[in-house]
């Protein structure tokens, strides 16, 4: 267990996220995608920490986490007023403003 | 030993975002997320931050996996089938996300002096607690004002706007109406 080999797990975490941003087109499986996302992030803040030392790292992580609390509360409002106005949670159906 | 409980760890993490990212169930998705945070969580607690393990797994595999579920559930399509996934553009989401893999992989690899021989020492939660409320006091205020914000967000964006709303729900909720007549008649009342 290297920093090395815990940055490259990191990186394989965020890239899937990536890919079920891209893929997914139902707006709950999205914010999945971005939780997981946000997860290796945290990971490279804590392997930084170890690492290298300080306590640094652990606070960014602390605060990250709030963050994305926030990110999920506020994104799963959103979901409930798109299910509520269409009847179903399809990303597509929110293009009212599309030109 | 070490390395083998990392290897088991990372394998746990990988394995279940894949299924997170490829499961056609979204009940099953949100679960597989709930092992890949819980292996996080573990992970964390390898690399000496004990009490971002516990948070974690207070606030992540406890908070918001359940809060998903509740969207899950409340999002449901009448129709009352399971929920399936179906995805779009999956080889060019597969090659932007081995792009990233590679870049970073790369950019890993050609980092010169990255593993240093020995770790420090980690901070203990008495640091941690220090640091937070000491260092970083006004940040800490303001994640505080941030979550304030994003529930009085979520509470306004959510709410029915229409008071009449109540009334005009689909008839499957009318039709059973007499077991839920008092929270019925609680909510028209507000």
């Amino acid at each position: 267990m290297t920093l090395s080999t815990c940055l490259v797990l990191a990186a394989a975490l965020f890239s899937i996220g990536v890919y079920g941003l891209l893929s997914r087109r139902q707006l709950v499986a999205i914010l999945l995608s971005v939780e997981l996302m946000a997860n290796a992030g945290n990971i490279v803040f804590i392997a930084f920490s170890h690492f290298r030392g300080g306590s640094l790292g652990q606070v960014f992580t602390i605060f990250s986490l709030a963050l994305t609390v926030a990110e999920v509360v506020v994104g799963l409002a959103l979901v409930l007023l798109l299910y509520r106005r269409h009847g179903d949670t399809q990303v597509g159906l929110a293009s009212e403003m599309k030109g | 030993m070490e390395t083998l409980a990392f290897s088991v760890v990372a394998a746990c993490a990988l394995l279940s975002a894949i299924a997170v990212v490829r499961s056609l169930d979204l009940v099953h998705a949100v679960l597989w997320l709930g092992v890949t945070l819980f292996a996080t969580a573990a992970l964390y607690a390898m690399l000496g931050a004990s009490f971002i393990a516990g948070v974690q797994v207070l606030l992540y595999v406890g908070g918001v996996i359940t809060l998903m579920i509740i969207g899950v559930m409340m999002t449901r399509r009448q129709s009352g089938a399971a929920a399936r996934l179906e995805r779009r553009w999956s080889e060019p989401a597969a090659l932007a996300a081995l792009a990233i893999f590679g870049t970073v992989t790369w950019a890993v690899v050609a980092t010169d002096g990255l593993d240093a021989p020995a770790p420090p020492p980690a901070p203990s939660a008495a640091d941690l607690g220090r640091a937070l409320l000491h260092d970083h006091l006004l940040a800490f205020e303001t994640v505080s004002m941030l979550l304030l914000a994003a529930m009085v967000g979520a509470i306004v964006i959510s709410r029915r706007r229409d008071p009449g709303a109540v009334a005009k729900r689909p008839p499957v909720r009318a039709a059973s109406a007499s077991p839920v007549a008092p929270a019925t008649s609680a909510e028209a009342a507000e």
